[in-house]
């Protein structure tokens, strides 16, 4: 045999072993029955200090993300879960892989105790829920809290927290962080021009212009995830038109995309794409590139939610000093006020049904959402938490401040939607590709709308993707 | 040394085979029987649907679209490829004019040897990364240098007409490094004095690589191309990493679908794994094709 030879037959042995790619989803389904019974499932006497039955020396298995928000607070609630159970042994860990760290063992019945399910890494809600795989949190809700006397945990909780994590009126996730999306502007560079953040969509647009005069773009946006467009976008629709352009949206609705409000939206932002007041070359930058070219000051506005701050901490100029603001109001007709901006839990957290501990998930849960547990975040983290009143006596940082300014003024006008929780693919590929060509300039509002509803028409007819409905 | 051959022979070949097996070989089947059912991927629940799989498939436009662009890089990234490598190869290995007698390379070879093998030390996601970087559109290398030369700039990866060639070119750029080097170790099997006779017939270096060198490489040629056209059906890190399928899905690849269906934006993973099956019958077909068409008859130096 020469080396031809040997070349030739490796060449054939490739041929079985170079597609690797198949094998990523020939993961085994053997493993584990299918049987509801949970005979090892730790279980605890109820009581008053203890009214979720926690088996004190019962262990505890938590599983983070390790993203932007790092992994100590995780082992500072740990100690605090500790403290009260001594007896309790916590296994730790950390990983950006959730799903496929998690997956063998969700298969096999034996997934951890917590799971912070989050990142680019994060196991799609649907699969999930419509699996059984998540244990109910409506017992944690109606637990008192563990620092506030007097008060349930679901007393303790901003408006939306429970909402978000709710899949057909029971709630499944519990979304630790609360996250506000808007419009973010360099209040420096702003006060430098003597510009002025328009709170109407004239306005706006003049402002652009005026922008665009001075020799800087007025937008930026991650063109390789334009769906952080489409957020702007929504916001506009609902200000416009009320909550329900939002529960159409998420229910799936027909034509639910191309309401009057959705078009009035759709129009008012294709200005910013005809009248040529985005950066060039932004449909060519990622997240990180379109927010930094903003960073240094090419760009004026740009849309995201409330981690930016953390996101871009290492680029950001001394002094940027980022502002969030609302979307800019329609006209005078808009049924929400100018102040109303998108609020939202989000940083999921979940308790898996065939977890061991459920019991001791759900605790490690209320100790996350203890006055005490969620100062604690906030002061690592520099996020916001669902808990009310998380930022008391904590010094936070120029940008999360104006989030907490924004997010009182809104107020009960706040407002959300979830069909991304719902339908994850039909905000990250389907919206999202419909944005890509919108804000780009190579479709039209009509087009665009088109796109969207055919994409959530997609969704609607299939019939291997669980459907849930939420009231408005 | 007759005495004990088997007992060894077995006890070498036993344990990779049952690596094989058992990490190769069962996976596969598996995937088989995953892709006739409905399993969701996060409970050991899963019913069986038949060929359900493969009748949403057969009417899934996005699926049919990634196809599509894998075919495209199957007709273009082998040849491109092969066809640059077999010129470098050619250049560096007698490409010399210069010199008095004798066959040599052009002049400082092994660098550009060194040069070319760079991109294969690197793993795909960086090759990804620093090309993302290069196409950036207002601060990449590329557009910095078109502004230069005073030339319009594009925005490449944003752009649905170029996207896809965009990532074409890195995974044409990423291997032809390897193939200079193993076409050149085949080319320095030939026996030089073919090669002086031929320079004493007075034929060009086109003339050469076509009539000589080519015939005398079919086989590293043809085995070249089976694993070029195995990566063209592939391309699933370059293209998840520089475009992720963007803009508007103009730049997938059914890699990428797989992977979005079963772990990115639905948790299908029955589905995934029709489409994983799908895959390798694609890519088998293609290189047993390759194979066949092929064939010619092999040359032994003596």
């Amino acid at each position: 045999m020469n080396r031809r030879e040997i070349l030739r037959r490796s060449a054939a042995a490739g041929l079985l072993a170079t597609p690797a790619a198949g094998l990523l989803a020939g993961c085994a389904t053997s493993g584990g029955d299918d049987d509801k019974g949970d005979s090892g499932a730790y279980k605890g006497t109820k009581s008053e200090q203890n009214p979720l039955g926690v088996k004190e020396d019962a262990p505890l298995e938590v599983v983070i993300f390790n993203g932007g928000f790092g992994e100590e607070y995780a082992k500072a609630h740990e100690a605090m879960y500790k403290e009260k159970y001594p007896k309790a042994e916590i296994k730790h860990s950390a990983t950006q892989e959730i799903n496929k760290t998690l997956q063998p063992r969700f298969v096999d019945g034996t997934p951890p105790d917590v799971v912070n399910n989050s990142g680019a890494g994060q196991i799609d809600f649907n699969g999930l829920v419509s699996q059984n795989a998540i244990a109910d949190l409506g017992e944690l809700l109606d637990a008192p809290s563990l620092d506030q006397p007097g008060k349930k945990v679901r007393d303790t909780l901003l408006p939306g927290a429970v909402e978000v994590g709710s899949y057909d009126g029971k709630f499944l996730v519990l979304n630790y962080t609360y996250t506000a999306y808007g419009i973010w502007h360099s209040t420096k560079l702003f006060a430098d021009r003597g510009w002025q953040y328009a709170k109407t969509w004239d306005e706006h647009i003049a402002l652009c212009k005026q922008i665009k005069a001075a020799g800087i773009a007025p937008w930026t946006y991650a063109g390789k995830h334009p769906r952080y467009m489409s957020w702007p976008l929504i916001a506009t629709a609902i200000k416009f038109g009320g909550p329900s352009v939002a529960t159409a949206i998420d229910n799936l609705e027909p034509n639910a995309w191309k309401s009057d409000a959705m078009k009035a939206a759709a129009d008012a932002w294709y200005q910013i794409v005809k009248d040529k007041y985005i950066l060039d070359g932004s449909p060519g930058l990622d997240h990180i590139q379109s927010q930094t070219a903003w960073c240094q000051g090419k760009a004026a506005f740009i849309s995201c939610g409330s981690w930016l701050e953390n996101e871009q901490a290492k680029v950001t100029p001394a002094g940027f000093n980022m502002t969030i603001a609302p979307t800019p109001s329609l006209g005078s007709g808009d049924k929400l006020p100018f102040e109303a901006i998108r609020g939202t839990a989000g940083e999921p957290f979940m308790v898996p049904a065939k977890g061991k501990n459920v019991a001791g998930g759900l605790e490690y849960f209320r100790v996350m959402l203890s006055k005490k547990g969620a100062q604690d975040f906030t002061k690592k983290v520099s996020s916001l938490t669902v808990v009310a009143g998380s930022t008391e006596g904590v010094e936070l940082p120029f940008g999360l401040t104006s989030v907490v300014k924004a997010l009182d003024a809104s107020g009960s006008n706040g407002f959300n939607w979830v069909y991304n929780n719902y339908y994850r693919k039909l905000e990250r590929e389907l919206v999202d590709a419909a944005c890509g060509e919108f804000f780009s300039g190579r479709s039209n509002p009509a087009a665009f709308l088109d796109a969207c509803q055919k994409g959530a028409d997609s969704i609607a007819q299939d019939s291997s993707i669980k459907k849930y409905k939420r009231a408005a | 040394m007759r005495h004990g051959k088997y007992p060894l022979i077995i006890t070498f070949l036993v344990p990779p085979l049952l690596l094989y097996g058992i990490f190769v070989l069962s996976p596969y089947l598996q995937a088989f029987q995953i892709s006739t059912t409905n399993w969701l991927g996060y409970s050991a629940h899963a019913d069986p649907v038949g060929m359900a799989n493969f009748r949403t498939l057969w009417h899934d436009g996005q699926v049919w679209n990634a196809i599509k662009n894998n075919a495209i890089m199957l007709a273009v990234v082998p040849v491109l490829t092969i066809a640059l490598g077999l010129f470098f190869a050619t250049m560096l290995n007698m490409g010399g004019r210069k010199g008095r007698a004798g066959v040599t390379g052009v002049r400082g070879t092994a660098v550009y040897r060194m040069v070319y093998f760079f991109p294969q030390v690197l793993s795909v996601v960086i090759i990804a990364l620093l090309w993302k970087e290069v196409y950036h559109p207002n601060n990449g290398l590329l557009n910095g240098a078109l502004r230069a030369l005073g030339l319009p700039a594009p925005t490449w990866l944003g752009d649905p007409r170029t996207a896809f060639w965009c990532v074409l070119a890195v995974m044409v750029w990423s291997n032809v490094g390897f193939y200079v080097v193993l076409f050149g170790a085949a080319m320095s099997a030939i026996p030089r004095d073919i090669y002086e006779a031929v320079m004493l017939d007075g034929a060009s270096r086109w003339t050469t690589l076509r009539r000589v060198t080519v015939p005398l490489l079919w086989d590293t040629v043809q085995v070249a191309w089976i694993y070029l056209a195995i990566a063209a059906l592939d391309g699933f890190i370059l293209v998840q990493q520089m475009t992720n399928g963007g803009p508007n899905f103009s730049s997938d690849v059914i890699g990428l679908r797989m992977y979005e269906t079963a772990f990115g934006s639905e948790s299908k993973f029955g589905y995934a794994s029709a489409i994983g099956v799908v895959m390798l019958f694609l890519t088998l077909s293609v290189a047993v094709l390759a194979l066949r068409t092929g064939r010619r008859d092999r040359i032994e130096y003596s």
